[in-house]
């Protein structure tokens, strides 16, 4: 039984089939995967997912592609850490960090470029391209090398330099533009009019591609035993992860896969001061997302001109949640709160999470007795840039035990005959 | 391609408006005849917009809602340029420029 029925356009509601497209001929609406849930429900149970790999493949019922042998370098299932540390920090009582930093290139890319070139191959595509502010651009790479795919990949020149090589190491086409990602997601969007027989995983397979997120939820929900928190602070570039995370809950509670399925869970959205169009509608109350020119050190979430700012907006106000944004300095702090209380290094768009995390919790928008889930979405190693002058050696001597005596005498630690001998 | 005004006047650059290129999404092309870019003319954009649902018809009700705004899924650039950063429908185009309508729906 065939579980994807088709494509269908969000806004007025017309029906397209399941191949490479994006948007309603009539409407320009955004067309989205529509699904057989009932017939879903009848075939998926908690059984059947956990005897699947450990992968997001285990949830392959609720994709929108399913294939024996997908393009996969083993994404998913990445660790939900109880963050007890940073939650005395910011005052609360059950913090959780998914941890998608741990990622095959590092970011919850792999989870999009999985699902959208496993898609793609199926369809018959042989080149993969992207635009991309880089994790995506790593990833993209990446699954083309694995596939035997050909890929061509945009980005901005000025793109972090880890983000550069560890796109170009794996051979595809690379090419950078003199210009901000939204001028390269326009050269893509109409790059993909005219090179029909390429998959831009974030142009005409993007139905696909965004479908690809929902896994976040459906881990989440799974790690924390079959049971949805009260709420997750996301980050928000084009705002699809935000709301793709809210329908794979909503989509477990639809198919019978979770407890409680009355409660409604807090879906919060983060963005960097710099380039803030959907928190700026939200706290203005408005319904218009207005683009701007992206200027912060989060580059992966700068994103001006947001094609899913609307829905990102709609889901976060009709869930109780709260869009907020954070300053460059606020970005570094939070990269190095998490850092330092609970050992995980993210990219400076897990420092736009940890940032807002800590803004919501101190306006009690965030509540001290809510289960708490943030994303983390990217590695720290892709942006050490962000880093420099603010983070390195406490101390450079010469190798003798004066100078280290020295540079150690008010560090506070204790240097008495100690815990170790006790063993 | 689309309009030909024909008889060309006793001056040469005399008349109406130079003509403006404006690229066509593949989502389009069913009412340009399959053309990728068709020239009409139009001293704003808005203008331009207006002429070439005159040449096309049907083009406007894709790319316009019921208020005469751009549809919210509908991005035009002028020259590379959003036109949101200049001054909408009513920015002035200048000979030469391009024109592109290219759905929102992309990236991220």
């Amino acid at each position: 039984m065939d579980l994807v029925t088709g494509l269908r356009c969000r806004e007025c509601g017309r029906g397209y089939p399941a191949q490479a497209l994006q948007v309603c001929d009539f409407c320009f609406g955004p067309l989205e995967v529509a699904y057989d849930y009932e017939a879903i429900a009848a075939k998926v149970s908690r059984a059947s997912i956990e005897a699947g790999p450990r992968t997001i493949w285990r949830y392959a019922d609720l994709l929108p592609v399913s294939d024996p042998a997908p393009v996969d370098l083993g994404t998913g299932c990445t660790p939900l850490v109880r963050a007890d540390r940073l939650g005395a920090e910011l005052g609360l009582s059950e913090l959780w960090i998914k941890n998608d930093t741990a990622n095959p290139t590092g970011s919850f890319k792999d989870r999009v470029v999985s699902v959208s070139l496993t898609k793609a191959r199926q369809l018959g595509f042989k080149v993969a391209a992207c635009a991309s502010t880089g994790n995506l651009a790593n990833s993209v790479a990446a699954h083309a090398a694995r596939a035997g795919m050909a890929s061509v990949v945009f980005i901005p020149k000025d793109l972090e330099r880890a983000k550069v090589v560890t796109t170009a190491v794996y051979g595809g086409y690379l090419v950078a533009i003199d210009g901000n990602y939204d001028d390269v997601n326009r050269l893509c969007a109409e790059l993909a009019s005219d090179h029909l027989s390429w998959a831009f995983v974030n142009v005409n397979v993007r139905p696909y591609y965004a479908e690809g997120s929902k896994t976040l939820a459906f881990e989440v929900a799974e790690q924390l035993g079959w049971r949805l928190p009260d709420h997750v602070v996301v980050p928000v570039a084009s705002g699809s992860q935000l709301t793709k995370v809210h329908k794979g809950f909503e989509e477990l509670v639809k198919v019978g896969l979770v407890d409680d399925p009355g409660r409604q869970v807090r879906v919060s959205g983060a963005q960097a001061d710099g380039c803030s169009p959907v928190a700026g509608a939200f706290a203005s109350g408005s319904d218009y997302v207005k683009p701007v020119k992206p200027h912060t050190i989060a580059k992966s979430l700068a994103i001006g001109n947001p094609a899913d700012g609307w829905y990102a907006l709609e889901t976060v106000r009709s869930t109780g949640g709260a869009f907020a944004s954070v300053s460059d300095e606020e970005v570094i702090d939070g990269i190095r709160l998490l850092a330092r209380t609970e050992g995980i290094f993210a990219e400076t768009a897990g420092g736009v999470t940890i940032g807002v995390l800590a803004k919501l919790a101190r306006e009690g928008i965030v509540r001290s007795d809510e289960c708490v889930v943030a994303f983390v979405t990217g590695h720290g190693l892709k942006t050490v840039e962000a880093l420099e002058g603010s983070t390195g050696p406490t101390a450079t001597i010469p190798p003798s035990l004066d100078a280290f005596a020295e540079a150690s005498a008010d560090w506070g630690l204790d240097t008495s005959a100690g815990a170790g001998s006790e063993a | 391609m689309s309009s030909d005004t024909g008889a060309v006047g006793s001056g040469a650059a005399g008349s109406g408006a130079a003509e403006t290129a404006v690229r066509i999404p593949s989502q389009l092309r069913t009412l340009t005849g399959g053309a990728g870019e068709v020239s009409v003319s139009g001293s704003t954009v808005g203008e331009v917009l207006k002429a070439l649902d005159a040449a096309h018809p049907g083009m406007g009700e894709r790319i316009f809602d019921e208020s005469g705004a751009l549809r919210r899924f509908v991005n035009v650039f002028l020259a590379d340029e959003d036109v949101r950063f200049l001054e909408g429908l009513d920015t002035v185009v200048q000979p030469g420029q391009v024109i592109s309508i290219v759905p929102a729906v992309a990236g991220g």
